[in-house]
Formats: C-alpha cells, sequence, structure tokens
C-alpha cells in the first residue's frame, strides 16, 4: 500500500511543480541519437493504454513489462481500457487544461479511425517510428501496410506491433460445411436460423463485418480507397443494407440483440448458441481451444477471394510525460524475440509484422512452430484484402445505428 | 483538553463539505459542455446543438423508458417483496434464519450478482441445462433474449434482488425505532393476522423511516451503469449506460452530447422520484379507508403463500446465481446440455493468479483507506452530536444522502474534467477519495443507531472520575462500541469494493480493482476467468464481515455482554 500511495503523491505533487532540473536535461528524444534516448529512459514509469479484454494479451503485455523492468530500468504499467477512445478522451481533456508535457498517457494501441481522429487533432508525437532500430526489421520500403494505416499513410506517428486478418470458425463437429462466401453465408443463415451473429457496431469487429460485406457486395471496390464524401455513400452502400436487411432476420436472437464484442461472440460459440463465428485474431480460436473456452473440434477458414486484414500500431500522445521511455518500449515491441513470443499459439498468436527476410536464422527458427489443428491453414492468411478508406467506416457506423440501433 | 471538543465539532462541518463539494463541482463540470463550452473540442459558444443532437438520437425514448420502468418497478418489486417478507416471518423462528441468509447477501457486490444471475438464467445457463434436454428438447440452446431483453425484465429482476437484502435490513434497523413490536403485538391482539397487522398496524410507521433509502434505490436503479452493461438490452441500452459509450466515443464532439445526456439522466431520476411520490400520495389517500376498514384476516393466506415463496425464492435464485459462479470457475470445456462440468480443472484459477495480485491489492488498500476516511468522519460527527446534544439536523442527514441521491454518471464526469483543469493526476488518491464519498453515508447509517443509544451513564461516571471528554472518547465509547464499529467497517469495506464508476472514471482507467476488471470480463469471452473474478470479489468482503464478527468475540471472550456494543 505505501509504496503505491508514495508513488502517487509524488505523481500528483510533480505534476503540479514539474522539477526544473529534469525539464532542462529532457533532449527531444526524436533529435537525441538511440543510445542517449536508452539512457533517458531509465527509471521512467510508462503508462501504456491498451485494451484489457483478452486475458493472454494482457499476460503477454506483463511479460514485456518484466523484460523492460530487467534491461532497461522501465516501469510499464498496463493500463486497461475497454476503448481506447477512453484514452483519446483524456488526452482531449489534458490538451483542453492546457498541460503539454506531463500527459498520463505514455504509449497507446492504435489503428484505423482512432489513429485518424488523432493525428487530425495534433494529439500525436512524432514522427518517430523510423527512429526506432528495430522498425527496419519490418521492411517498410517492401511492406507499404507498414506504413499505412486504413489508407492513411502513418508518416512515422506510429508503429507497427502486430498484424490481423477476418478468419471464420466453427465446430467441425456440429457443422461439416461451412460458407465459403459472404451469398452462401447468407443462405446458410437462412437455413440454420439464429446459428450466426456479429457484434454490436461500433465494436470493431463488427464493424469489421461490415466492411467485409460491403466489398464483396460494392459494384466497385477500388472507391472504397478513396475518402467517402468524394463518391455518393448512399449508392455506394445500399447494396450492404439490402444484404443486411435479409440477413437480420436470421440472425442470433433475429438480430435484435447482438453480443457486445469479439470474446462475446467467441463465448456464445463455447456455450453452443453459434455454429459459427469470426475473429480478427486468426490464431485466436487455437488459444481458446487450449484455454477450454471453445469445442476440442474448432477449425478456421478464410472466405474464397480473401477476408480484410491490417496492422496495428502502437502511438505516443504529444504530451506524453516519458516519451524516451515510450519508444524504448515500442522498439523492444518490434524486436524478433517479442514478436516470436507474441506469435506462439500458447502465449498470444498475434501474427508477426516482421519481414523474415531481414531476419537471421535463429531469430527465424523462434517463429516456427507446430500447427495447431484449429489454427487456419497458413496459405489462407495470404489472401488480404486492403482495409477501405477510415471516413466509410465511419459513414457505415453511423448508417447501421439509424437503421438497426434501436433494435 | 479543549481542543478536544473544539475539534469534534468541526469534523461535522469539514464532512459535509465533503460530501456537497464533489457533487456540486461536478454538477458544474457537466453543465458547461452540455451548452456548448469545452474549448480543447472547438466548443467555445453557448448552444443548444447538443441538445437537439442528443433529441435527435435514434432510439433515445426508448432508454429513457428502460431507465424509468427498471426503475422504478425494481424499487416497487423490492419493496414489495420485503414487506411481505416482514409481515409474513417478523417475529418467528424462521426469521433468523431468513436474516442470516440475507444480511451477507447485502455484501455481495452488484457486478458479482449480475455476473451470477446472467451465468445462471442465459439460454446456455444452469437453469436450461437442469431442464435439456429431458423436458425440454433442446440440444442447442434455446433462442430466447434474457437476459438483455428489450424490456428490460432481467436488469429489473437483478436490480431488485440485489436491492432485497439492503431495504430488508434499512427496514430492520427502523423497526425498532418505531416500535414494530409493540404495534405488532396490539394489532395481534385485537385479532388482526400477521400479514393485516403489520400492513395496517406496522407499515403507516415504518414507511416514512425507509423512503431514503428507497429513493437511494430508485437514483441507483434508473442509473445504474455495471447491472446495467451486464444484464440490460445493448440496442438501445438504459440512458445512463448510452451517456458512458458517448463520453467514450471516438468522435470526440460526442463529449459534448454525452454532457447533455448526464444533465437528461438527472432528469430521468427526478422524474421516476416524482412518480414514485405521486404513488405514495395516491396510495396514502386511498389506503386510507383500507386502513380502517377493520377486516382482520382478509388476503391473510394469499399474503403470507406469497411473502413465503418470495422470499426463499429470491433467496433460492442468489444461491444458485452464486453455486454457479463456483460451478464455472472450475469448468473444462462445458457443453451445452451437460448440467455438471466435467471434467474439473483449477485451469482459470490458476490463470487469474498471474493477473491477479495488481487488481487485488488496489481493491484491499482503497476499500482499507476510503473505509478508514468514512469511519473516522462518521465518528467524529456522532461524537459531535453527543457534544452538541442534538443530532444533525434533517438537512444535513439529507446531505449524507447527497451522493446517493445524485446520479453518479452525473457527477462523476463533471469531476474527471476538473481533476484535469486542476493537475490532480488521476490515480489512488482521487479514487479513494471518490470511493470514501460514497462509503460514508453506509457507515453513518450502519453505526449510528448503536452510538446515540450507548446509555449516558457510561460517560457521565468517567466523568465524575476526573476523564477528559477526548480520554471519554477513546478509552470508554470506541472500546465498547467496538462490535458496531467493526460492522460499520465491513459495510463500508463491501460498498467500496463494488464500486464501478468511480474507479472508471476518477482512476482513468488506469486503477484496476477486481469490480473494473469483472466487469470488463463479464462483456469478453471467459466464464471461467470472469467466474473466478466475480468470486475474489464476493470473498473479500465475506473477509471483511467475518473478521468485523469474530475479532470482537475474541477480543472480549471474557466479557460477553460487551458484545452488544452496550453493557447496560
Amino acid at each position: 500500500m505505501s509504496r503505491r500511495f508514495v508513488l502517487a503523491l509524488t505523481l500528483t505533487t510533480a505534476s503540479i511543480a514539474p522539477i526544473p532540473s529534469l525539464a532542462a536535461d529532457a533532449e527531444s528524444p526524436l533529435d537525441a541519437p538511440w543510445p542517449a534516448v536508452e539512457r533517458q529512459a531509465e527509471g521512467q514509469t510508462v503508462y501504456w493504454s491498451a485494451w484489457g479484454g483478452d486475458p493472454a494479451i494482457n499476460r503477454y503485455i506483463d511479460w514485456v513489462a518484466d523484460r523492460m523492468g530487467e534491461r532497461h530500468d522501465l516501469d510499464i504499467v498496463h493500463v486497461k481500457v475497454d476503448d481506447i477512445a477512453t484514452t483519446i478522451s483524456r488526452v482531449v481533456a489534458e490538451q483542453a487544461a492546457g498541460n503539454d508535457g506531463e500527459g498520463a498517457v505514455d504509449l497507446m494501441w492504435i489503428n484505423g479511425e482512432n489513429f485518424a481522429a488523432m493525428k487530425e487533432r495534433g494529439l500525436l508525437f512524432g514522427p518517430f517510428a523510423r527512429r526506432l532500430p528495430n522498425f527496419s526489421l519490418t521492411a517498410p520500403d517492401d511492406n507499404p501496410e507498414m506504413l499505412t494505416d486504413f489508407t492513411l499513410p502513418t508518416e512515422g506517428y506510429e508503429s507497427p506491433w502486430g498484424k490481423a486478418q477476418l478468419t471464420f470458425y466453427y465446430d467441425a463437429e456440429r457443422l461439416e460445411t461451412p460458407p465459403r462466401n459472404m451469398s452462401k453465408l447468407l443462405s446458410w443463415a437462412r437455413e440454420h436460423p439464429g446459428r450466426f451473429t456479429y457484434p454490436l457496431v461500433p465494436d470493431f469487429l463488427g464493424s469489421t463485418f461490415l466492411k467485409q460485406a460491403l466489398l464483396a457486395r460494392v459494384e466497385e471496390p477500388e472507391v472504397l480507397a478513396d475518402p467517402a464524401s468524394r463518391h455518393d455513400v448512399e449508392a455506394v452502400t445500399a447494396p450492404l443494407w439490402e444484404y443486411l436487411d435479409a440477413l437480420h432476420p436470421h440472425l442470433w436472437r433475429q438480430g435484435r440483440h447482438f453480443p457486445s464484442s469479439g470474446p462475446e461472440l467467441k463465448r456464445l460459440m463455447g456455450d453452443g448458441e453459434l455454429s459459427l463465428a469470426f475473429t480478427f485474431n486468426p490464431a485466436e480460436p487455437a488459444a481458446a481451444v487450449t484455454a477450454h473456452q471453445l469445442p476440442p473440434n474448432t477449425r478456421s477458414y478464410v472466405l474464397e477471394g480473401g477476408t480484410l486484414g491490417n496492422v496495428h500500431f502502437v502511438a505516443i500522445p504529444f504530451n506524453a510525460r516519458h516519451k524516451a521511455g515510450a519508444m524504448v518500449l515500442a522498439n523492444f515491441l518490434l524486436s524478433p524475440e517479442a514478436q516470436a513470443r507474441k506469435q506462439d499459439i500458447d502465449v498470444w498468436g498475434d501474427p508477426t509484422v516482421l519481414d523474415m527476410r531481414r531476419l537471421d536464422a535463429a531469430e527465424r527458427d523462434a517463429f516456427e512452430g507446430d500447427r495447431h489443428p484449429a489454427s487456419p491453414p497458413p496459405e489462407a492468411l495470404q489472401r488480404v484484402l486492403p482495409e477501405p478508406h477510415p471516413s466509410w467506416v465511419e459513414a457505415l457506423e453511423a448508417e447501421w445505428q439509424v437503421r438497426y440501433g434501436d433494435g | 483538553m479543549p481542543y478536544f471538543v473544539t475539534g469534534i465539532r468541526v469534523v461535522p462541518v469539514i464532512t459535509l463539505a465533503l460530501l456537497i463539494l464533489p457533487v456540486l463541482l461536478g454538477l458544474a463540470g457537466v453543465v458547461a459542455p452540455a451548452f456548448g463550452w469545452h474549448p480543447a473540442l472547438g466548443g467555445e459558444a453557448w448552444t443548444l446543438v447538443h441538445w437537439q443532437a442528443l433529441g435527435n438520437t435514434t432510439g433515445l425514448d426508448d432508454m429513457i423508458r428502460l431507465s424509468l420502468f427498471t426503475g422504478l418497478a425494481s424499487a416497487l418489486a423490492t419493496f414489495g417483496i420485503v414487506a411481505l417478507c416482514l409481515a409474513t416471518f417478523l417475529e418467528t423462528r424462521a426469521f433468523g434464519t431468513i436474516r442470516r441468509l440475507l444480511s451477507p447477501l447485502l455484501a455481495v457486490p452488484h457486478a458479482a450478482a449480475a455476473i451470477g444471475l446472467a451465468f445462471l438464467l442465459t439460454p446456455s445457463g444452469l437453469a436450461s441445462r437442469l431442464v435439456s434436454p429431458w423436458l425440454s428438447g433442446w440440444s442447442h440452446p434455446p433462442d430466447y433474449l434474457f437476459p438483455g431483453d428489450e424490456a428490460g425484465l432481467a436488469l429489473t429482476l437483478g436490480l431488485t434482488l440485489k436491492e432485497i437484502p439492503f431495504l430488508l435490513l434499512m427496514s430492520l434497523a427502523a423497526l425498532p425505532q418505531c416500535r414494530a413490536g409493540e404495534r405488532l403485538m396490539m394489532a395481534r391482539s385485537l385479532g388482526y393476522g400477521r400479514i393485516n397487522g403489520f400492513l395496517k398496524g406496522v407499515m403507516p410507521a415504518l414507511y416514512p423511516l425507509i423512503r431514503l433509502p428507497l429513493y437511494a434505490i430508485i437514483v441507483f436503479a434508473t442509473a445504474n451503469i455495471e447491472v446495467a452493461m451486464i444484464l440490460g438490452p445493448s440496442t438501445p441500452p438504459p440512458l445512463a449506460v448510452a451517456v458512458v459509450r458517448w463520453l467514450g466515443d471516438p468522435d470526440l464532439t460526442m463529449r459534448f452530447q454525452a454532457a447533455a445526456g448526464a444533465l437528461l439522466q438527472i432528469g430521468v431520476t427526478a422524474g421516476a422520484l416524482l412518480i414514485w411520490w405521486l404513488g405514495e400520495r395516491l396510495v396514502s389517500r386511498l389506503g386510507a379507508g383500507w386502513l380502517r376498514d377493520g377486516h382482520r384476516r382478509r388476503g391473510e393466506r394469499l399474503g403470507r403463500g406469497l411473502g413465503t415463496l418470495m422470499t426463499w425464492l429470491a433467496i433460492g435464485v442468489l444461491v444458485a446465481a452464486l453455486a454457479g459462479l463456483i460451478l464455472w470457475s472450475l469448468a473444462g470445456y462445458w457443453p451445452f446440455p451437460d448440467a455438471w462440468p466435467a471434467p474439473l480443472t483449477l485451469h482459470a484459477w490458476q490463470q487469474a493468479t498471474m493477473g491477479i495480485g495488481g487488481p487485488l491489492s488496489n481493491t484491499v488498500t482503497i476499500g482499507l483507506a476510503a473505509t478508514g476516511i468514512a469511519l473516522v468522519l462518521t465518528l467524529g460527527c456522532l461524537e459531535a452530536e453527543t457534544h452538541r446534544r442534538r443530532p444533525l439536523s434533517a438537512g444535513a442527514q439529507l446531505i449524507l444522502y447527497l451522493p446517493l441521491l445524485v446520479p453518479q454518471v452525473a457527477f462523476l464526469q463533471g469531476l474527471v474534467q476538473w481533476q484535469a483543469q486542476v493537475g490532480l493526476n488521476a490515480g489512488w488518491p482521487a479514487v479513494t477519495l471518490g470511493h470514501a464519498l460514497f462509503v460514508l453515508p453506509y457507515t453513518f447509517l450502519s453505526l449510528a443507531e448503536s452510538y446515540r443509544r450507548q446509555d449516558p451513564r457510561w460517560r457521565q461516571v468517567a466523568a465524575t472520575l476526573g476523564a477528559s471528554p477526548a480520554s471519554v472518547f477513546l478509552r470508554i465509547r470506541l472500546p465498547m462500541l467496538a462490535a458496531p464499529i467493526l460492522v460499520a467497517g465491513a459495510v463500508g469495506f463491501a460498498v467500496s469494493i463494488g464500486q464501478y464508476l468511480p474507479t472508471l472514471l476518477l482512476g482513468a482507467g488506469r486503477l484496476t480493482t477486481l469490480t473494473t476488471e469483472a466487469v470488463n470480463l463479464a462483456s469478453g469471452g471467459d466464464r471461467r476467468l470472469t467466474a473466478v473474478y466475480a468470486l475474489y470479489q464476493l470473498a473479500l468482503p465475506a473477509l471483511g464481515f467475518a473478521l468485523a464478527t469474530t475479532l470482537p468475540r475474541l477480543w472480549w471472550r471474557h466479557r460477553r455482554q460487551m458484545l452488544s456494543g452496550d453493557a447496560a
């Protein structure tokens, strides 16, 4: 109790009266050579806002925190949020109060529309990504997705952390042939009423399902790369609403109620309420089988023609108190050691952002492992569809609320 | 030591300030953005557009309807069941058992009870497993919408079950004040049945004494977050949940709407209270004739049957919900119609040990500190009463209830804004003070009766023997009241453990407690881990009450009379 209390008191007083000597010392970590950044980071406490809804991810972050404490004398505090938007609200409130260098958030797990919103309002610190020694291991020039987030150039204001791709899963014991594309999904749902659903929009997995359906139904997918304002949103999205209007009566609870998130969707699968579900983390079904949450005969796959995929990132708020510490942490997250552990199915199973060609043989070996039968076949994950411009997501979410939001 | 008397007289002032200031400041911090003033978000002019936006929100009328309905229905059901339970069982042998079963259930945090209830009644829950497939023919879980039904019945049920122990204990404290025993005896001797005697003879005197707790129930039920998140519908949710969602929307302009929504929530809650108050008037007018009609046994059997059924049903559902939590915490993969998980595994408990250290220590330290603050202030206020020779004024008593009478979501939101304005870091101290705000009313209510009833002659004797007021307080009052003080502490600790929104908002999400973790997990995928956290959340208050009842027994093992708190 006392240690935490003293820490809290110190933080409180420090925020009222910043200690001048420290402030004078602090050369911006954007200009300093890397070893100097590491020196600056020593002894800092980095507050890292990251979604806290998955115990496996939380345990991985605990592991990262232990490594950082051992190697860089960095204290990492995982600030668990149910939606990173609450953290953005926090940063905005701090900006309102004129807090330009004493922010409570040092690093945040972010991508897509949240990144777009923060960048637009100048709430981010950077560009820092290329300053991280391990960033080059992602071979950004060969893998443009490391530099673009939902079609928006990151311009170094966020550093890649992991990859995700929409993956469907089912219980092979109860379902023999799952639907392989969106129109088969509709006819399958008609035959199996109440056995499929998607998370409540604007949960990101729910929005992802909307985008996947849009990509499958839209006449010219190219327009989705442009900002929505340049096109007739109503006309472009009409086939999607037609599709959902047809699908909803056959969903779980007749589409009157939706699970709140991907994990809840997974729980409904575990309870046997659904026969088919999907996730944005290809390794999740296998991990959940190991943790007794899904049936032992769970199998997963990717739709014909591919599914949506994207990269998720970490970013530093403009007013973070411990920028050097946050950069050292972001760099460690990109190390082969941390990435290999993250990809391990028994730990988290999040696919790596590193380009295997940039690693030496020993480092590459760490990424090889036995494939769990519930994991999707590796070749399936190569059919990745690009994310639409974030403005489409906003338009879809708003229209979804109007059409289905009041149940 | 005259400083003691001067000092102790300041305590009520400090206490009232501590209760009033945060509420008023918080409300002020919400009003400005609701009318467009929030420079950082580009709001630099006073405007009503955010009210228009709020008015145009899809499903707003459903949100308001849900808040009103669940709030009033659960309060009415709670009141009805408690009244019938008291009427049926008061002064019977079974009453001791019911009391012993219900009192610990008061300490069950809202979130844990809601999680247990959801696990029990969900389509794949224990209840439907027990009848499947042999009776129901279900091989897949049935597709019914519960919990989370649109009418809010699951939410109403959850709130009712959780409020019954609270109102029952409040009534038990009030019964001696209105001389219930004598009234009942008089009614019985005039030939009234148990039910008629209680409702006609005791209730009219009891009701004014439990009115404030009932109002607190209505306020809580119309504006609660965590129970509604677990048991309530999601499209649309009750208003308070929607406000918290808007607060967290990536579109930052939604925060204006959240502020306007918070003010609307105050209006809705006030509306619910008004409806209830009108109902009170109506009942007292319509009921006047019934009170005096002289019928002594009409409806007696129905009332008793209903009272018995409802009481045991409430206890049974709560106990089954908690038993379900234990099963889930030990389950491996548990496919649908199986009623018993096999094989049992400690996997979830082992998993939990890795992450639970931080939340557990936060919960305990915040709970102890908030309870400590609340106890010191409570004792100060009560001791000041002794020296001023009169109890707190009615207005001051009302202020004690203030944090319970204003919807949390309304003023906590504003406090967060102030927190940032004065550069105070979110964290342990802010959360602890926030908890103390909600703990204080409970410790005061829990302790006041015993403190006021202590025989004044003990103090007089001590004073004539030359003891100063300070040493009378420290050496006579405190030791003699050790048992009720510890119980008040256990009550406060339990209240602190159950707090969700203050922890979330004042801690900026950076502080996790067992409750925030349990609510987080409840919306997620892992039933087993959720059950483990809910059980931890439940075990702590239980431990507190166990200590509060055993410590005095050990302490006073040679002075048994001291356990009553008044050796007179």
